[in-house]
């Protein structure tokens, strides 16, 4: 095998599928990435780990077509550290030896027929903007759980009807889900699929925001427990989560006492600095009332601080208080210049969502569910 | 309560000891539970009487000095007191008793100072540098606390007096029984220095060992030691600390009404079980045990921890901290059963299990990231519940079903899980 690539092309498509080597592999192969140069004049370079796939196809000036697998982690270190000068990939013997400007890699080859066949190319379902998948999963993926208590809340819960996809994530103290559409290859499809949230979150921010995504699931993803992404020249599959996802259509409040509308920026600054003082799982309490919110964190033996933001308040005044964290993280989702946010009582979920102006109507595609902090009483 | 025994050493000075500077007291009640106990049966006042449960496998909680004489000791072995001292009485321990009067004992102490450090029960240190122009020097102070606890309680305490909270112990332990000792504070370095490595505060079995292997027998053998050697043999901070306290340097003050940092409770059972279903219930009774104590001091904790001890005393330990306080004794307990089950012990048998809560913090302090998917009461609330009844109709009024004891015919008894 012999070809030249460009250091670009070869940095970005190593990085891209780098995604799919695990960091501890169970078994050493895994831990390889698999370099295929077509006589045609491509490389497609492919990593795998039973979970997530990840294969990709670039340009090359192939001299030799032949197959290699060498350590992925070394290759993606070389490569990002090469000068910017064409790189030159060849065999010899049991090594591979690659050469860029002055610099010489010597790497050990591993046993190629060892490397698992990758699931097959899945055939789409249907396409979506890249631009709002990529936002709409970032929206959601922040209310994943991150711990293992409930392997299930790890995922993102993806729901096909027709040309509506709902996006869902809760970790049980919040809850984020967004709407939003898609064109499917059959006008019925209708589909649950639970995504890991971290691969799915990863996957869509790689895939990058231009142009439109392919996806692929049942069927046609080779086989049920997979979902496969296509983008352009980029490949990937993961396996889909296992199991019921809770029910969680009533944790949505069917009403709302009191509305809050507030500049998105502002409040985020203020709660960020008045959450320097709230020590680990303390809350920040906001008082809301008189055209504005006052914002406090801190206890009386301790540091304390408090900051007001202007707000526009319909309904009865209202105090409550917030994890600073959850509440940043639904204000930071919400992606519009003012917030509102609507309460039913101290000790039930409040509804975070978007909009434009600040006296025009919420965008109630994307809603961010969170329970409040109470004390011990 | 002292592990050993120290003679009271040669005073350097003449004449009455001189108090001045001496603000710190250390009161300790004297074999607290025995005494406490035998107010009911003065019969056997001046006989040895041990407290503890007789059957089974518990230990000397506490044993008058007609006993200790015979070398029993407390957190002995009941089997083994017995055997040192078959003609004692042994008595079942009352613990409301003795919990209602250290509280009155206390009440006793905080009439004195407010700045009162109870250490447990039966000690506590005091502050009384600012009872003074009250109530006179510290000394008289001392010997109204001896008095008053005397006439209202009818047992008697020890007390010890210093400039310093670990000289203050030292001289209650040499008090022992009924008696006062104070420690001026020109006498310290010498009162500290003739004592016996043992003697000091946080020196154990290990540290003793280790102190008698560099050939350190008395204190004073430590205060002329060079620093880098003590470090060397027992660590940076161990080396210092003994170094400090050698020459009498204790800068403690008396923590006011220090919380406590943990709660917990274990319990050795009366045969060594193997059955994980029994173990398990055994969990239960401790996690319920512990969450109510929690909730009745107004804590909340964040550090479940287990304890096992198998049939060949190897004791091991596991805890998990959660992400939230809990008072809540369904959680403290599913955290339990959940480390227990993650040992993966397959019929090991298994004497002694505990269960313990650290991270203690007020409950008004433990703010509660409530779940979008609890129902309005939870089983916060049954806990509430059952503590009110409880309070009412006496602890086990209610309680979890596999916790009632089963029938006497019952082939085979769950063992005592009150």
């Amino acid at each position: 095998m012999k070809f030249r690539v460009e250091r670009d092309v070869l940095a970005e498509a190593v990085t891209w599928v780098a995604r799919g080597v695990p960091a501890r592999p169970s078994v050493p192969v895994l831990a390889g990435i698999l370099i295929n140069a077509d006589a045609e004049g491509s490389i497609t370079l492919s990593a795998f780990d039973y979970e997530v796939s990840a294969r990709i196809t670039v340009p090359a000036d192939v001299q030799d077509a032949g197959t290699v697998l060498v350590l992925g982690r070394l290759l993606s270190d070389i490569s990002r550290n090469l000068p910017a000068k064409p790189v030159e990939f060849s065999t010899s013997g049991n090594k591979v030896d690659v050469t860029c400007g002055s610099s010489r890699f010597s790497l050990m080859q591993m046993p190629e027929g060892d490397f698992p066949t990758l699931p097959t190319a899945p055939e789409a379902s249907g396409t979506i903007d890249g631009g709002a998948f990529t936002q709409a999963v970032a929206q959601v993926a922040i209310a994943a759980d991150r711990g293992d208590t409930l392997p299930i809340l790890t995922g993102v819960r993806v729901e096909i009807d027709g040309d509506k996809m709902t996006l869902l994530a809760t970790d049980r103290y919040r809850l984020a889900m967004r709407e939003l559409h898609w064109n499917p290859a059959a006008t019925d499809a209708n589909q649950v699929l639970l995504v890991p949230g971290r691969t799915l979150l990863d996957t869509a921010k790689s895939l990058g925001t231009t142009g439109s995504i392919d996806l692929a699931f049942g069927g046609a993803a080779g086989g049920d427990g997979l979902v496969g992404f296509e983008a352009g020249q980029r490949r990937s599959t993961t396996r889909l989560l296992d199991g019921e996802y809770p029910k969680v259509s009533s944790i949505f409040p069917t009403s709302s006492e009191t509305e809050v509308v507030l500049a998105t920026a502002e409040l985020v600054e203020a709660v960020k600095r008045v959450a320097l003082v709230a020590e680990r799982n303390t809350p920040v309490r906001l008082k809301f009332g008189e055209g504005q919110v006052t914002i406090e964190a801190g206890t009386g033996d301790d540091a304390q601080a408090s900051e007001a933001v202007e707000a526009t308040l319909t309904g009865p005044d209202l105090e409550i208080a917030f994890n600073p964290h959850f509440l940043l993280d639904g204000l930071g989702a919400v992606g519009t210049a003012y917030t509102r946010i609507s309460f039913t009582q101290p000790s039930r979920p409040a509804v975070l969502s978007g909009q434009d102006e600040a006296d025009g109507d919420a965008d109630t595609s994307y809603r961010y569910v969170l329970m409040p902090v109470r004390f011990a009483s | 309560m002292s592990r050993r025994q120290f003679a009271l050493p040669q005073r350097s000075g003449d004449g009455p000891p001189d108090d001045t500077g001496c603000t710190i007291l250390h009161v300790d009640m004297d074999a607290f539970y025995a005494s406490a106990s035998l107010l009911a049966r003065p019969d056997l006042v001046g006989t040895p009487v041990i407290i503890g449960a007789a059957r089974g496998r518990g230990v000397v909680l506490s044993a008058t000095y007609e006993a200790r004489r015979f070398g029993v000791t407390s957190a002995m072995p009941m089997s083994r007191a017995q055997r040192l001292c078959p003609q004692a009485t042994v008595l079942p321990p009352d613990h409301e008793l003795y919990s209602r009067m250290s509280s009155a004992v206390m009440e006793i102490f905080r009439s004195v100072t407010p700045v009162l450090e109870p250490l447990s029960l039966d000690e506590a240190f005091l502050d009384v540098s600012g009872a003074i122009r009250r109530l006179g020097p510290p000394a008289t102070i001392g010997q109204l606390i001896r008095d008053t606890v005397h006439d209202e309680q009818r047992v008697t305490c020890s007390v010890g007096v210093a400039p310093s909270k670990f000289v203050a112990k030292l001289a209650s332990g040499l008090a022992k029984p009924d008696g006062m000792v104070i420690v001026p504070v020109d006498e310290v370095v010498p009162f500290v220095q003739q004592l016996p490595v043992g003697a000091l505060w946080g020196v154990g079995e290990r540290t003793e060992e280790a102190l008698l292997r560099l050939g350190l027998r008395t204190v004073a053998d430590i205060a002329h030691t060079p620093l880098t050697t003590l470090t060397r043999a027992l660590g940076d901070v161990g080396g210092r600390h003994l170094h400090d306290l050698s020459w009498g340097r204790d800068p403690r003050g008396v923590e006011q009404e220090q919380r406590e940092r943990s709660i917990g409770s274990d319990e050795t059972f009366a045969h060594d079980l193997d059955d994980p279903a029994l173990i398990h219930r055994h969990l239960l009774a401790l996690s319920e045990r512990t969450a109510s104590r929690v909730r009745k001091a107004g804590l909340a904790g964040r550090t479940i921890s287990i304890k096992v001890r198998f049939a060949d005393f190897t004791t091991i330990t596991r805890s998990r901290t959660l992400r939230e306080p809990t008072d809540v004794s369904r959680e403290i307990y599913e955290t339990a059963v959940g480390l227990y089950d993650a040992l993966g012990l397959q019929r090991a048998r298994i004497r002694l299990v505990g269960v313990r809560m650290d991270k203690l913090l007020p409950v008004e302090q433990a703010p509660i990231q409530a779940r979008l998917d609890e129902p309005d009461h939870g089983w916060r609330d049954a806990d509430r519940a059952i503590d009110r009844a409880s309070a009412r109709f006496g602890s086990g009024a209610v309680r979890p079903a596999s916790l009632i004891p089963r029938e006497q015919s019952s082939s085979r008894p769950p063992g005592d899980l009150s």
